[in-house]
This record gives structure tokens, C-alpha cells and sequence, in this order.
């Protein structure tokens, strides 16, 4: 029986195109504010763990700096994922399912800005034979696309009508980068970017960060009137090898969607990790999400893209809309790697 | 409800200055291919993989569990990736411990692994400055600290030194085999950090290693003794700040007291039968002897002056020949925490410390601040001397 584990308190820089100052700077200004909104104390939190990457700062070891945001004197029991800060979330979701400890800090960060992201991504790719070629992200999701319209799954007309409800959705949004209320027809008439793409269909460079508390039953209860309640956390992998996959489908998300039981219930709400427009045809496929479910309300990555973070906001997004009442039971989707390789998907409900 | 976890199958490569005979893929596969061999499983029955490594960097490939999961079999499956600097080994097999503890997986597979010879590592442990003045410069002036604090005489590293390479001797996987090193061999080494000479610092490797970890069910079923993880702990504390006591670093101390009152552990000297510290270089054995209380302080150099932490003395540390002989740096941690557990499974050949009943496997990272440990023993409730 898995242990009832909750999201107690959630914080976000908005995502901007470079912030002058540190990781560590930004994760310290989030870590006070979840304390704060908490009244907990640094040494009431049990765990902590970040998702962050070196590559992006250029700088082995980037992560060790991090601690200096979290806090971690007296000394901490602390842990890294070089993942978005989704992933942080699952291993802090799981540790406190031993049910020994009560309260986990979890964050993710990423400073895009030092960089050039499209010279750093092809580094992802398996180093023998993809990334000497330097396939990066927009190509892979430029080879992505094409297999969609391919298929006859998808029109350029619908990655732009994914773009344009996606920045419109985004003009409600504070964090949002980028934002505006843009008609199909315009953005058809875009010259291509990464053909069948276009500058729109890629998500902003972002610098920013994340950061959530959690907590398990009672402790949950006790800390946060509203506690938003994890169902399930699971994700997956499919093949690094883009010729042995079918790009216009995610098996991995189809098996993480089974994992978390997604159609156990409704999902009024689904934030998904779209960082290009053709992904959310792919995931919508794969998630096989109903018709009333709302997409991406906060505009999603396309709007606002801080690697590293950008999977633990579309948990943050889906939190802060159950705790509104806005919606009842919703999925968050995080995403790594080329093409949408791997994917996690959380669960997420307001009090039953 | 947290579940009991086991150490059942283990797996390692050779460690060597260059596999240049294998790629990446080809160095983690063949560490868990060992480690399911070990376990008598298959592909099919690992719901979980769980992976670390020290910087990317290091090899050149970001985020490398998406290139590596074809090769782990993590394909349709969940791959974790850790890093937590040097320590990151032992992280790794603690994550994957929570796994099975926490009853989400049955089975899970961790691995660690570096192949420096595809990169610069000095370079990327200077945190990728060039004009770097590597891990041993950084460490020296905290050992020549300890030295002044605790009056050792000069010999101590030199003893450790040649202590843990005859060890490696014994282990077909250590890197570095030198059966004729001397005192007066390590003595007259280069001084590459005063008061570090060559042969007091570890090697840079090529390597693997992997665990298959499972619940109490899949450890009835296993082929082979398992080794029960009884505790484990993990404390971390920042890189620098005024006061911070970097010979015996707070973060250091609090991971031992958490790991032995988990434990239940009240004099872990006694109790305690054979120890895997991570040792890079030679004067760390008698500092964390000291740093996680295994001893008083100021009495560390003195169990390694009288010989208590060779394979045969009172408290055995790194009979598997250690950092020192053989480091790939992800999996150092791990291969500390895997050698614990070959240990008290009688599964250690030619390093089998006699009767070894329960083992502390430990790694230590980035500025000695990041600690992770454990400890495991053959039976899951051990009873101690």
C-alpha cells in the first residue's frame, strides 16, 4: 500500500531569459519562501533532493554551489539527480514512502543563459555515432514532426494552433517568458526554423527554478489545509536509438500513464512537457487524455523553459490549480532527452 | 511500510588505466551482466535501474542514462541517475536501497561507473578551470592539518600506501598491481602535494560496478547468500564557510552517529568487522577512522601504526586494495559499498576478511562534505560483539 504523500507548499522564479545571479541564489530565495509559507523550520526538513545539470553552467561540480541555497548547515541529508527536478520529486516521493521521515525539499534549477543549448543538447546523443553530427533538440524534434505529417497524424495548422493556445494560455501566466495572443495564420506564414518547424514551435531559452515541499499523511495535513496529494509517480525510457522508435508515439509515457493509474479517474487538468508544438500531438496520443481536459492552462514550456526545472513546474502548475479549486484530479508530465525519450508522469488530487 | 533490502548479485569489470576494448555501453554491460550472473536473474525480472557517476564531463556525454539504457535494459523501465560528486557510488546504492525499502520495486539495478580515459579528469575535478590543481591539492593542506592536530609521524601514509596496494594484489579486478611496493618506494615517489607523494594518490581508471538489490522475498529465492543492508545515511554540509572543521568535517560525524544508531551500533570498533573507507589518498584512512568514530581522535594513525587495519588485524580496512588502487570515480563509492557486502556474503576470495559478519561501506565527495554510508551483514537482524 503506498503511503498518502502530499505537496504541502510550492515556489517558482519566473522564467526569464538570463537571471545575473547564481543557482544557489535563486534556490535560496525559494527555499525561504516554502519555509515561510510553511512556519517550518530548515531543520524540520527530513530530506532534501535537487535536480540540476553541470553541462548547462559549463562547470563540473555546478550542483556542489547549490547547497549553499538549500541550507545545508547544520548538515543536511541531502541528495542530487543530475534530472529535471521531477525526478528529484520521485526519489523524494519514494524515500519518504519508507516511513521513517515526514517532510522533503525538493527542487530543480537551470541557468540555460552561460550557454548555447544547441551546441550543449547534442551531447545528449549516444557520443560514438549521433553526437560528433550534433543533432540538436529542434532537429530531432524537426525529424518528429515530419513523422507526424507523415502518417497523416498531424498539420503544420495543428502545431500552430498548439503555439498559439499555448502563448495565448500564457498571457495569464506571471512566470510566463514568453506570451501573446497570436493568430494560426499568422504564425503559418512564418518562414521554417528547422522545417517542418518554426522559430514558434521552440521553447524560449530560460534560466529559473522550482522548488516544492512534501509531506506524508497526518504531517501533511497538519502543516497545509489544502495538501495536494500524490497518487503515483512513474516514468520511463524508450530507446536512445532514434531508428528503433516510432517517433509519432511514446510507449514510454503509455506505460508510465498505466503506471500512475491516469485513467483510474478524471483529469481535469494536464500540464505536459511540451518544448516543442508536435510533442503535445504526441503525448495527447499516448496519454489518450479526454476531451474536457484542459491543456496546458499555464502555457507550458513553450512559454517558459528552465531546463531542469521545467518538468517539477508542470507539477507546481497542477498543484497550484487543485489547491485553487480550479480543478479536482489532474497529470503532470515531465520529459528528458531527444524526441521525448523519457517521460514521467505524477498523479496529482485535491482532498477526497 | 518500508521492506528489508538485500545485496544479492554483484558485478564488476576490470579496472584499468583504459578499457580502450570496450565503449561505454560495453563497460556498464559487462558490470551488470556480472551482477545478474551473480544473482541468477535476468533482464526481465530488473523493474528499476538506477544509476550514478561523477561530472559528465568527464567523459564528454550529458545526462548518459539516456544513451546507456538500451545497454542496462532500461528500456520500458524507470533509470534513475545520482550525482553526488565523489560520493556519488555509495548515493547511488542508497537510492536504489530506497527503492526496494520502500516497497515500490522488488529487484532493482545500480551501477556506477567512470571511464576517465575518455576525458581529462584533473581538468574537470579543477570544476573544469584549466591550471587546475587537482583533488589532491585541495585535500593536502586539510591532511597536513590533521598531521599538525594529531601528531602522526610522516611514515603513516606511506604505510597505508603499501598496505592497500598489496591488498589489490589479492583482487583480480584492482587496477593497480604492484607486488613489490616498499615504504622507501612510496617514500621516494615525486612530492606531488606536500605532504602527498605519487604513490599516496589514487590512480585514474577505467570501470564498472553493479548490485542487483532486492526485498526479503527475492533474497529467499537467490542462489547465492545475501548481504542485508541493516542502515544507511547520508549528511552533506557546505563547501566552505568560516570555522568549518575541514579535517574532521561536522557532516562527517553526523552521517557516522546516524548510520550506527540506525544500526544499532554502540561501539562500532568492536562491532563492526571489516571496513571499505574511500581512501583516494593515503592519509584519508586514519582521518575518517577518526572523522566517523571508529576510533578516538588522534588514534587513527595509531591503528594504522600497529598494523589493526591490515586484512589481518583487529579492524580490517579495504582489503579489496581500496581508492588507492584502483578509482573510476563513479563507481568508486559503489565498488566501497559492493566489497562490504562481498564481505559478509564470504563471497570475497582472495580478500575475505575470516568470519566477516558485518561491514561499513563508505564514500566521501566533493569538498569532504558530501558523506554517504552503509552497513551490511549477513543475517538481517545481526546480533553485535
Amino acid at each position: 500500500m503506498t503511503e498518502e504523500i502530499a505537496i504541502i507548499a510550492t515556489a517558482q522564479t519566473p522564467a526569464r531569459r538570463r537571471y545575473p545571479d547564481s543557482e544557489a541564489s535563486m534556490l535560496l530565495d525559494l527555499t525561504n519562501q516554502l519555509l515561510a509559507e510553511t512556519g517550518l523550520e530548515r531543520s524540520a526538513v527530513d530530506f532534501t533532493i535537487a535536480g540540476s545539470c553541470d553541462y548547462l553552467s559549463g562547470l563540473p561540480f555546478a550542483f556542489v554551489s547549490n547547497v549553499d541555497g538549500f541550507g545545508a548547515w547544520p548538515p543536511v541529508y541531502e541528495s542530487h539527480v543530475e534530472m529535471d527536478g521531477a525526478w528529484a520529486l520521485f526519489e523524494a516521493w519514494v524515500r519518504l514512502q519508507v516511513g521513517d521521515i515526514d517532510v522533503a525539499l525538493v527542487a530543480g534549477s537551470g541557468k540555460s543563459s552561460p550557454g548555447t543549448p544547441r551546441e550543449i543538447f547534442p551531447l545528449q546523443t549516444d557520443p560514438y555515432v549521433a553526437a560528433p553530427l550534433g543533432l540538436d533538440p529542434a532537429s530531432v524534434a524537426g525529424l518528429q514532426a515530419r513523422a507526424l505529417l507523415d502518417a497523416g497524424l498531424a498539420t503544420e495548422r495543428d502545431f500552430a494552433e498548439v503555439v498559439s493556445r499555448s502563448r495565448r494560455n500564457g498571457l495569464g501566466n506571471p512566470n510566463a517568458q514568453v506570451a501573446k495572443d497570436v493568430a494560426v495564420d499568422r504564425l503559418l506564414a512564418a518562414p521554417y526554423w528547422a522545417s517542418p518547424l518554426r522559430k514558434h514551435d521552440l521553447p524560449p531559452i530560460s534560466d529559473g527554478a522550482a522548488a516544492v515541499l512534501i509531506a506524508r499523511g497526518e504531517r501533511a495535513r497538519s502543516l497545509c489545509e489544502r495538501a495536494v496529494w500524490i497518487r503515483g509517480i512513474d516514468h520511463r525510457i524508450d530507446s536512445h536509438h532514434l531508428g528503433l522508435r516510432d517517433l509519432t508515439d511514446s510507449p514510454s509515457t503509455r506505460l508510465a500513464a498505466e503506471g500512475v493509474g491516469l485513467r483510474d479517474g478524471p483529469v481535469d487538468v494536464a500540464e505536459l512537457c511540451v518544448r516543442f508544438s508536435p510533442e503535445e500531438i504526441v503525448l495527447r496520443r499516448a496519454l489518450e487524455l479526454p476531451d474536457d481536459t484542459v491543456v496546458n492552462p499555464s502555457g507550458g514550456p513553450l512559454c517558459g523553459h528552465p531546463v531542469m526545472a521545467t518538468g517539477l513546474v508542470r507539477v507546481i502548475e497542477v498543484a497550484n490549480r487543485i489547491r485553487a479549486g480550479d480543478a479536482r484530479r489532474g497529470v503532470a508530465h515531465a520529459a528528458s532527452g531527444p524526441a521525448l525519450q523519457q517521460n514521467l508522469l505524477c498523479v496529482l488530487e485535491g482532498a477526497s | 511500510m518500508a521492506e528489508r533490502c538485500a545485496v544479492v548479485g554483484i558485478g564488476q569489470t576490470k579496472y584499468a588505466r583504459r578499457r580502450a576494448d570496450v565503449s561505454l555501453e560495453g563497460l556498464v554491460r559487462e558490470a551488470a551482466l556480472r551482477a545478474l550472473e551473480d544473482a541468477g536473474i535476468g533482464w526481465k525480472d530488473v523493474e528499476a535501474i538506477v544509476i550514478g557517476k561523477a561530472p559528465d564531463a568527464l567523459e564528454g556525454v550529458m545526462m548518459p542514462e539516456l544513451s546507456l539504457c538500451d545497454a542496462l535494459g532500461a528500456v520500458g523501465r524507470p533509470i534513475h541517475r545520482v550525482h553526488t560528486a565523489g560520493s556519488v557510488g555509495a548515493s547511488t546504492a542508497i537510492s536504489a536501497a530506497t527503492l526496494v525499502e520502500s516497497g515500490r520495486y522488488r529487484t532493482v539495478l545500480t551501477l556506477g561507473y567512470e571511464k576517465q580515459s575518455e576525458g581529462n579528469a584533473t581538468w574537470a575535478l579543477g570544476g573544469g578551470r584549466s591550471g587546475s590543481q587537482g583533488a589532491g591539492g585541495s585535500f593536502a593542506p586539510w591532511i597536513r592539518n590533521y598531521i599538525q592536530r594529531s601528531g602522526a609521524p610522516e611514515h603513516i601514509g606511506w604505510k597505508v600506501a603499501v598496505k592497500d596496494r598489496l591488498n589489490a594484489c589479492r583482487n583480480p579486478y584492482a587496477h593497480l598491481h604492484m607486488p613489490d611496493i616498499t615504504i622507501e618506494k612510496v617514500k621516494e615517489s615525486p612530492l606531488l602535494w606536500d605532504p602527498l607523494h605519487f604513490l599516496e594518490s589514487c590512480p585514474s581508471s577505467d570501470g564498472a560496478a553493479a548490485m542487483v538489490l532486492t526485498n526479503a522475498a527475492g533474497a529467499k529465492r537467490a542462489p547465492r547468500p545475501p548481504a542485508w543492508v541493516i542502515a544507511h545515511a547520508k549528511r552533506t554540509e557546505f563547501s566552505q564557510f568560516p570555522g568549518r572543521d575541514t579535517v574532521k568535517p561536522a557532516a562527517g560525524v553526523d552521517c557516522a552517529k546516524a548510520l550506527y544508531r540506525k544500526a544499532g551500533i554502540t561501539d562500532p570498533r568492536r562491532q563492526i568487522d571489516v571496513a571499505e573507507l574511500y581512501v583516494p589518498f593515503s592519509w584519508y584512512e586514519p582521518m575518517w577512522l577518526e572523522g566517523h568514530l571508529i576510533c578516538d581522535e588522534g588514534q587513527g594513525w595509531k591503528m594504522t601504526d600497529a598494523g589493526e587495519t591490515e586484512i589481518d588485524g583487529d579492524f580490517p580496512v579495504n582489503p579489496s586494495g581500496g581508492v588507492l588502487s584502483s578509482n573510476p570515480i563513479g563507481a568508486s563509492g559503489m565498488i566501497r559499498c559492493l566489497e562490504a557486502a562481498s564481505q559478509v556474503r564470504g563471497t570475497a576470495g582472495g580478500t575475505q576478511v575470516d568470519g566477516a559478519k558485518v561491514a561499513l561501506g563508505h564514500a566521501y565527495g566533493g569538498a569532504a562534505q558530501y558523506f554517504a554510508m552503509w552497513i551490511v551483514a549477513s543475517e538481517p537482524e545481526p546480533t553485535y560483539r
